[in-house]
């Protein structure tokens, strides 16, 4: 029998940052356990070793059968990207709530100031959101949007294009322009770890094209733009993600997020959701 | 000056802002606190053997207190922040810059090991923020009685930039900060000063703002 939440892939460690003592965290609501073994990665829970794999600088594990194949990322293997473990963050929330506001372009002028927004540049313009069906992922493109200072690697203010893209439940990947290599995309991830249904860790990584700036300069970054988010996420009411039409009155620039909440309740993803109208 | 620097490190910012404050002149170097651990490495002890942040180096001085940096950073870019308007005032800003070393190890702590997951005794570590935060409300609301907006006196001094990320920072170790109405009025006092800076968790004043102007295309 398939699980729609069980048999997906999760993330649990990062595999650079795995020391000998291995790693103590929780899945779904239960311990799992993530450890060297005769130099492998092993992942066990409640004393059976889980499907495991590394990918992406993490350590992916699922907690029953594997329906499909983790998601591809084909930029992760182009040559010339810098690859940016950015490191884990505990967050009080629904894991679908961290995934639906890094899916958000809307806040940016009001939480991420200066950065990635600023007033009065404020208006999300029209952009195409599609369930692509042959691949059963969410997808957001032509998002334009003005930004202060779009990535590390920027000098001033530029209008940044955006896809948006979600391939599981509780991942999404961010393509934007890329200030140094015009064509090319960064990719831009935020890989959620279910603890409970109200708590994750949020595990963000980058692939990048930028040859000048520093590791630690790119994770912190990173980790500011995160943690802007991460007061507003332990905030948010309803806490479970309302994945029917309620009380809360979308508006255009939510499309990204009414695809998603469309998108999880077809595949009975309800890990973190609220079923009754918020 | 060279700062030793963590973008999330309140410690950290309270230099970043008191040089904005004062317009001081920083060198910044990013040290991979998290997920790298730089402060542990060989390379980082050599510099400080404690491991913290943040350090500073300026010439052939190396210093490891964030008090003690504060008041190099003042006492080089503005001596008024030391606060010697009197014995009493220079008096309470030493006892701040020591209390706020209570607040790292508390609040500190229960947002490292909140956000982080870093080791902590988390209810050890709230109880002591509360306690904490306690005693600030009653400071604060003991010198609003003689007139005065801040910590040390009638002006802000180093006692406020030691003591206000902390403050603000509280629930991001589950420590709430609703029940201190004079913590929060101060903190805005604080996000109110001309030359002010942020740092995730602590917000700008966008009513003090001035009206957004047309940004170039």
């Amino acid at each position: 029998m398939t699980d729609p939440i069980r048999d997906e892939w999760y993330p649990v460690a990062l595999v650079s940052q795995l020391g000998p003592e291995g790693r103590d965290t929780r899945l779904l609501g239960e311990p799992v356990r993530v450890a060297w073994q005769d130099g492998a990665i092993i992942v066990t829970s409640g004393g059976h070793t889980l499907p495991s794999q590394q990918r992406y600088g993490h350590v992916w594990a699922c907690p029953g059968t594997p329906a499909r194949p983790l998601f591809d990322i084909p930029e992760a293997d182009q040559p010339g990207r810098r690859l940016v473990d950015v490191g884990l963050v505990r967050v009080k929330c629904s894991p679908l709530r961290a995934v639906e506001n890094f899916l958000d372009i809307a806040h940016f002028p009001f939480v991420h100031t200066d950065i990635l927004g600023a007033e009065p540049h404020t208006e999300v313009g029209k952009y195409d959101v599609a369930i692509r069906e042959e691949v059963d992922e969410v997808w957001a493109t032509k998002v334009h949007f003005y930004q202060p200072q779009a990535a590390k690697s920027a000098a001033g203010g530029i209008t940044t294009e955006y896809m948006y893209r979600v391939p599981a439940p509780t991942v999404s990947i961010l393509y934007k322009t890329c200030p140094p290599r015009p064509g090319e995309w960064d990719v831009i991830t935020l890989f959620v770890q279910p603890l409970d249904e109200e708590l994750c860790e949020v595990w963000p990584w980058m692939a990048l094209f930028d040859d000048d700036t520093p590791m630690t300069d790119l994770i912190h970054f990173q980790q500011t733009i995160f943690l802007q988010d991460r007061s507003i996420l332990e905030n948010q009411l309803p806490h479970r993600l309302p994945l029917d039409p309620g009380m809360e009155i979308p508006t255009r620039a939510d499309l990204t997020s009414i695809a998603y909440r469309r998108w999880l309740k077809r595949r009975g993803y309800t890990y973190g959701a609220q079923l009754v109208a918020a | 000056m060279i700062l030793y620097d963590y973008a999330l490190s309140p410690d950290c910012y309270k230099i970043r802002l008191l040089a904005a404050l004062t317009g001081a002149k920083l060198t910044l170097r990013a040290v991979d606190f998290h997920p790298g651990g730089e402060h542990r490495s060989p390379a980082f002890l050599a510099i400080n053997p404690g491991g913290t942040i943040p350090v500073m180096q300026d010439g052939t001085l190396t210093l490891t207190d964030s008090a003690a940096i504060l008041t190099f950073v003042a006492a080089k870019s503005g001596p008024a922040w030391l606060g010697d308007d009197s014995p009493e005032m220079r008096a309470r800003v030493a006892q701040w810059l020591a209390f706020a070393q209570r607040l790292s190890a508390s609040i500190g702590k229960a947002r490292t090991h909140d956000m982080l997951q870093k080791p902590a005794d988390i209810v050890a570590c709230r109880k002591a923020g509360v306690q904490c935060l306690r005693e600030i409300e009653a400071a604060l609301v003991e010198r609003h009685l003689t007139g005065d907006a801040f910590l040390a006196g009638n002006r802000p001094t180093l006692a406020d930039i030691a003591c206000f990320p902390h403050s603000m920072l509280a629930p991001d170790g589950g420590i709430s900060v609703d029940p201190y109405p004079a913590i929060r009025l101060w903190t805005r006092s604080v996000r109110a000063l001309p030359g002010f800076i942020e740092m995730p968790g602590i917000h700008r004043l966008h009513d003090l703002k001035p009206e957004p102007v047309g940004v170039p295309e």
